[in-house]
């Protein structure tokens, strides 16, 4: 094996909407992207909901939904939920039939991350001294302007080294996304393979692909974290993540 | 809005299709998170050792290892064993060689960070009373950081009994299969589905409770 490598693999015709192989793959390699950004939003968003309700003072419901909600996502493998958005919620929610496979497993990555999430943002926020609580509430803040002003951009900053990895985390687990049929990279990778037979080309260019985005991710999260540092305030020492 | 009808699940069924998945998929993860703390730990003391030509080729493989996704790993192995072994392998026996060779990388990563959590102090406490490498590891290091990271560790079994589900990119038969097979035969997709969720939920939840339970007994507190 591998004493004859035939890339030219990538410049013949698979007999569909794409020209080449070549041109499939970076088709695929933007819809691993596009899912992935998108469920980072949906998982930004939902977790850091989630993880400042479950540490508000004096509502033991709103912390007990919260933390529902992170056991809920996080002991459901990932496929399964897949499968829940993709076959099961349609057939409960008529109104969700018309819903393309790629909103749903957008949908489906978001909400399974954003369990993580939010357990990443209630570390980051009770990692924080709770003099600061106090000294928001003595200068007469209200709860949001106290968790706006004082909380939430040093908890924020505490946490980007997890939410690197967790960013890294949404770019590998897009690939279950091929169980439903969204052709990204691993759907790519699977099905280029049975049609070449040159599986060990298409293989190696489509993982190069994942180092790739996992290196880029890595980087745009350590110049975030480099931006966003304020002096004197040392919360970690690298960007952590992968690499 | 469809109505769901479980009546259909009773005891053959489910030991006709969904036993035999539910017994794979505990084995794949035993033996994985068995062989995987093994060649893990070996991992984990070629990039403690101190030796360049020993720490690199342990750190691009437990790195790279974890820049790729599993499933592409689960797709390399079944497609590269074949030509490793000569002859073609079952999708069973390629996810077993898989999940060993990918949690290694994370598990070495787990004993590596338990191993450096012991403060300098304790090393230097051993070498203090005259004792030799292997005595400080053995009495004064590993069953400290062993205390330390043995609920990570089994956090990560938890995990990897989730990600056993990903064998579906070969058609290995694990639980998730057996569930979907048995929806698929009995014309019932969405309650197989449903069920599956639950049993995975109940499975890794009281496991989760267990590990939290374990980590406040057996912290050690400072």
């Amino acid at each position: 094996m591998g004493s004859n490598w035939d890339w030219q693999v990538f410049m013949q015709d698979p007999g569909g909407k794409y020209p080449t192989y070549w041109e499939w793959m970076l088709s695929a390699w933007g819809w691993t992207l596009s899912v992935s950004l998108l469920a980072l939003i949906v998982a930004l968003v939902l977790g850091s909901l989630v993880g400042i309700i479950r540490t508000l003072p004096d509502s033991p419901w709103l912390v007990r939904l919260g933390n529902a909600w992170v056991e809920l996502f996080r002991n459901i493998p990932l496929l399964v939920q897949i499968f829940l958005w993709y076959h099961v919620i349609p057939a409960l929610i008529p109104a969700m039939k018309s819903v393309s496979s790629f909103v749903l497993v957008v949908l489906a990555l978001g909400f399974f991350t954003s369990a993580r999430i939010a357990e990443q943002v209630r570390s980051g926020i009770q990692a924080l001294p709770k003099g600061q609580r106090y000294a928001g509430m003595a200068v007469g803040f209200t709860t949001p302007q106290y968790y706006r002003y004082v909380i939430l951009p040093m908890a924020y900053r505490i946490i980007i080294p997890p939410l690197t990895s967790e960013t890294m985390n949404i770019f590998k687990n897009s690939s279950v996304a091929f169980a439903v049929s969204v052709t990204e990279l691993t759907m790519f990778a699977m099905q280029a393979q049975e049609e070449t037979s040159r599986g060990i080309e298409v293989y190696l260019a489509v993982t190069g692909l994942y180092v790739v985005s996992a290196f880029a991710i890595n980087r745009i999260m350590a110049f975030i974290e480099k931006k966003t540092r304020v002096p004197g305030f040392i919360v970690s020492a690298s960007g952590g993540g992968g690499h | 809005m469809m109505a769901l009808d479980f009546s259909f699940y009773n005891w053959d069924v489910i030991s006709k299709f969904v036993l035999k998945g539910f017994y794979f998929s505990i084995i794949l993860t035993v033996v994985a998170t068995i062989g995987g703390v093994l060649f893990g730990t070996v991992l984990a003391l070629m990039r403690l050792s101190g030796k360049k030509w020993l720490d690199t080729p342990a750190a691009i493989y437990v790195n790279g290892m974890r820049s790729i996704p599993l499933v592409m790993v689960i797709l390399w192995v079944f497609l590269l064993a074949p030509f490793a072994i000569g002859r073609p392998i079952g999708a069973e026996v390629s996810a077993v060689v898989t999940f060993i060779a990918f949690e290694a990388a994370y598990f070495s990563e787990i004993m590596r960070a338990g191993i450096q959590s012991i403060p300098r102090g304790q090393v230097h406490a051993g070498q203090a009373v005259g004792m030799t490498y292997g005595q400080n590891m053995k009495l004064v290091v590993l069953p400290q950081a062993f205390r330390n990271m043995l609920p990570v560790l089994l956090t990560q079994t938890i995990i990897l009994f989730q990600d056993t589900s990903l064998v579906y990119a070969i058609g290995a038969y694990d639980m998730l299969k057996g569930f979907e097979t048995a929806g698929k035969n009995y014309g019932r997709p969405i309650e197989a589905y449903l069920l599956a969720a639950v049993v995975y939920f109940v499975m890794c939840y009281a496991l989760s409770y267990c590990v939290k339970r374990l980590h406040k007994k057996i912290a050690i507190i400072r």
